[in-house]
């Protein structure tokens, strides 16, 4: 597919001007092409460092049809002054007799700290009206979200990203008392909700929900709080009440409890796995059976066995997403609400405070 | 409110009893239960070009079921591994992304494939032998889904081979069967196609398949009808001065003149997908989305709709054939001189009808039908016309003038929908012009709709009939083109000629009320 764009660049320039900018930018586009036509969806604020902007910029470009209506992309540089500003409106060119090309517009900002603590003010007037705000910071420029905590109906986060579970699920809460939050790190875990979910859904297994003595995930070394949300989730949809878990010989382990029984929960890193999130899951019951869920080839290798050695062992087909995966569907999800979200996070806090 | 536990009440979820699944709850994708799919013809074209690529898609974004096992059968004599092959090659060629290997690989490791005649008893115990060794491996019964992609000739073979050998039935799981159109080619043979199926199955375990029902901006008519408050009181007859639906394609038959020219225009679209349309557009709001409801208010109006007299035909029915003409800048074959046509051929390749839904809400609109192949154009869309204003202050004088406004659902290509307004010419007179206000699918979800098929097979892993048609819904379709039908082919008059990549023939004016048009193709 080609594209074909318009650009505008100032120096030391005004919101407004940038807004101005954009009309015409679009009007401009439309004569020269009837069929160009905006995209309305979403407006995606993107808050970064100068100096890792081009990776995002990269990531962004990755997502494929999950592609925000306007980005605005914010470049934090140390010691700047003045707002420098570039737009582009992009749309494919190759269009077949009645078809029409839907443009992708951007606006890059270069702007200082200094811009951070009011930065709603700057980007207000260039976000596309009614249309709902998602804001993004992936180094953490808190100051930068707080500020736009009017604008911003979603955030986007990535709390494996943040240092400590602890902290991360702190941090998590307190966005999601004032946004809806959407978390790559929830959404890694979102194929093994279903995998779950799907092999205790046939009638004749549904009462083993209640027999689960243990649960085991495996995860990359670095993807911890996407197995203590899983563990959340099982824990908030299963009725489980989870205590702190503690590190001893390389896992973190506890128990939740419930009126039955105690349930051991165990997090395990697997270091064998270089791609961030899951690696796999065992969850055994009272009765003695077992299934695991791991990435295999194809999708996800399942295993049920049994006290008595009987075993039974199929693939459970899937595609990898990848990350320009994961985060084109954290985009796809702003538009989305998923309730067992927050429970399942105020249930992962219990597994760390 | 915190528990002594320190969590909050509304936080967490009730204690499950032994039937609840609460894991489900809150997920994007609900579980299926596993289940075995049997296509038979499954190394015909549909299967090929659609259904395997959709399973496919389906395996790719991890929506199949958690066990799921796949059998093919057809009269070709193939092992399992040619079959593999052949839906290795289908999918590489028709899937609408590009297979990932693995998955690729994993999806197909198991499927076997049982060749033989459908009347064939030996094919029926094979088939019951696999499904079973299925069973006995997932240590669960599996749901056995039956796909005939086969001629309409037959469904009764294969539904009463199901029946003999008791596969109709399996104990602790559920079976379905799924059918293609066409479901007959008139009245009398879709009346002794669903005795045939229902003579085995339940009306429960009939999925007949009507694919625009599958598609995106199908079922986004009732989102459009249903969940706005703005359209629902001009709906009626009151404010919408006529409604033109139309389903124009600009391709030819290519090589299809076998399945074609005993078809038709009307057989192929009207009959099915373009009624279907009809229905969306008429029928009342259900009381929920259960698929019963659903189809019940479908059903109510096909039966308002009054199937036309014989001498009535030539006055709400035009039927036409395409000549040679100019697509895209290149010249094309007349239907008759494409391949395998007979020469002496009067079958329609065009077709427009007026119809009426006599009922409260639409006594006395129109509502025009249009299909054809070779037109201008490759569009779906329904039109709706409102009657114009009733007193026109303005004077029009130097400009287009004041157009009644429009509605207009677009299927394909460009999915969306538009209304047409008056506006003011910038200036210092009162010069009104028509302009468009438009919500397009592509610019407002961000994704790309699953094909049809994928939706549709998904639906019927899960018994989920909202979007199969129903017996009744079919005969009350059948009901209405019938007539019409007998009718034509009792005529000895020519078919009607359109010029290939025109509009249509001249002829489907004369449907239209005075000052009336067709939209232009």
């Amino acid at each position: 597919m080609s594209e074909t764009g318009s650009v505008w660049s100032e120096q030391d320039t005004t919101p407004a001007d940038i807004e101005a900018a954009m009309r015409e930018l679009l009007k401009e586009r439309h004569s020269e092409t009837e069929a160009f036509v905006p995209a309305r969806v979403l407006n995606l604020v993107v808050i970064v460092d100068r100096e890792w902007s081009g990776e995002i910029r990269n990531r962004l470009d990755r997502v494929g049809s999950y592609n925000a209506s306007r980005t605005i992309l914010c470049n934090v540089e140390q010691g700047r002054q003045t707002i420098d500003a570039s737009a582009t409106m992009t749309a494919e060119e190759d269009l077949a007799k009645g078809e029409l090309a839907v443009a992708h517009e951007q606006i890059v900002l270069e702007i200082g700290e200094k811009h951070l603590k009011n930065l709603d003010t700057i980007v207000d007037p260039l976000v596309v009206s009614d249309l709902a705000t998602l804001v993004w910071s992936p180094h953490r420029h808190h100051e930068a979200v707080d500020a736009m905590r009017k604008l911003a109906q979603i955030v986007l986060i990535d709390s494996q990203n943040t240092e400590g579970a602890e902290h991360a699920v702190k941090r998590s809460r307190e966005l999601a008392d004032r946004h809806y939050v959407v978390d790559l790190a929830w959404l890694r875990s979102t194929p093994w909700r279903e995998r779950v979910a799907f092999t205790f859904d046939p009638v004749q297994w549904r009462p083993e929900l209640q027999r689960i003595s243990s649960v085991s995930v495996r995860h990359e070394p670095s993807s911890a709080m996407a197995g203590l949300l899983l563990l959340g989730w099982m824990s908030s949809r299963l009725g489980w009440s989870p205590s702190r878990l503690t590190e001893h010989g390389g896992k973190t382990s506890g128990s939740a409890r419930t009126h039955r029984q105690d349930i051991k929960l165990q997090l395990e890193p697997d270091s064998t796995m270089t791609t961030p999130g899951l690696a796999g899951i065992t969850v055994e019951t009272s009765t003695g059976m077992s299934i695991s869920l791991d990435r295999g080839a194809g999708g996800l290798a399942a295993r049920r066995s049994w006290p008595d050695g009987k075993e039974q062992t199929w693939t459970v087909t899937g595609a990898s997403r990848g990350e320009s995966g994961i985060l084109g569907e954290g985009i796809r999800q702003a538009l989305l609400r998923d309730g067992t979200y927050a429970p399942a996070l105020a249930a992962a806090e219990r597994m760390v405070a | 409110m915190a528990t002594e536990g320190g969590h909050a009440d509304h936080q967490r979820a009730p204690a499950p009893d032994d039937t609840d699944n609460p894991l489900a709850e809150g997920l994007e994708r609900l579980p299926v239960h596993p289940t075995t799919l049997t296509i038979f013809g499954a190394t015909g074209d549909l299967s090929k070009r659609k259904l395997l690529p959709a399973i496919y898609n389906l395996a790719h974004e991890g929506a199949l079921p958690e066990r799921f096992c796949l059998i093919g059968s057809s009269r070709s004599e193939l092992s399992a591994d040619d079959f593999r092959q052949l839906a290795i090659d289908s999918i590489k060629e028709f899937s609408r992304r590009k297979p990932d290997e693995k998955v690729l690989e994993a999806l197909l490791a198991n499927v076997r494939y049982v060749s033989g005649a459908f009347n064939e008893d030996a094919v029926y115990g094979e088939l019951e032998k696999i499904t079973d060794e299925f069973d006995e491996k997932g240590g669960i019964a599996f749901n056995r889904v039956y796909y005939l992609s086969t001629s309409p000739s037959f469904f009764p073979v294969i539904v009463g081979q199901l029946g003999a050998h008791g596969l109709d039935s399996h104990e602790g799981s559920e079976v379905r069967v799924v059918i293609e159109k066409p479901i007959g080619r008139n009245l009398q043979e879709a009346r002794d196609l669903n005795r045939a199926v229902l003579d085995v199955l339940d009306e429960d375990q009939a999925f007949r398949i009507d694919h625009y029902l599958g598609k995106e901006t199908v079922q986004n008519m009732l989102a459009f009808r249903f969940a706005n408050g703005l359209f629902e009181p001009i709906w009626n007859r009151n404010y919408v001065d006529y409604v033109q639906i139309t389903s124009a394609e600009d391709i030819g038959i290519g090589s299809r003149a076998g399945y074609y020219d005993t078809s038709g225009a009307l057989r192929d679209l009207v009959q099915n997908h373009m009624l279907q349309l009809l229905c969306l557009l008429c029928m009342e709001p259900p009381v929920n989305f259960f698929a019963d409801e659903v189809r019940d208010e479908k059903v109510k109006v096909l039966h308002a709709i009054h199937p036309p007299e014989r001498g009535e035909v030539k006055d709400m029915a035009v039927r036409a054939q395409y000549t040679a003409g100019v697509e895209a800048g290149e010249d094309v074959k007349g239907y008759k001189d494409e391949a395998d046509v007979p020469e002496d051929s009067s079958t329609e390749t065009f077709a427009a009808l007026r119809l009426e839904v006599d009922n409260w809400r639409w006594a006395g609109v129109p509502i025009y039908l249009r299909t054809g192949k070779r037109l201008a154009r490759k569009v779906t869309e329904i039109a709706v016309t409102l009657k114009p204003v009733p007193h026109l202050a303005f004077n029009q004088g130097g400009s287009v003038g004041v157009q009644p406004n429009q509605i207009v659902l677009t299927m394909q290509p460009n999915e969306g929908v538009s209304i047409s307004l008056g506006a003011k010419i910038p200036g210092s007179t009162m010069r009104i012009r028509p302009v468009n206000m438009e919500f397009l699918y592509g610019t407002a979800f961000m994704s790309q709709s699953p094909e049809a098929y994928e939706r549709l097979i998904m639906d019927a892993m899960r018994g989920d009939a909202t979007l199969f048609t129903r017996d009744d819904e079919v005969e009350a379709q059948w009901a209405i083109c019938d007539p019409i039908l007998q009718a034509w082919a009792d005529d000895d008059a020519p078919v009607h000629t359109y010029e290939a990549g025109s509009g249509g023939p001249e002829e489907a004016d004369e449907l239209l009320r005075p000052g009336e048009k067709w939209r232009t193709i």
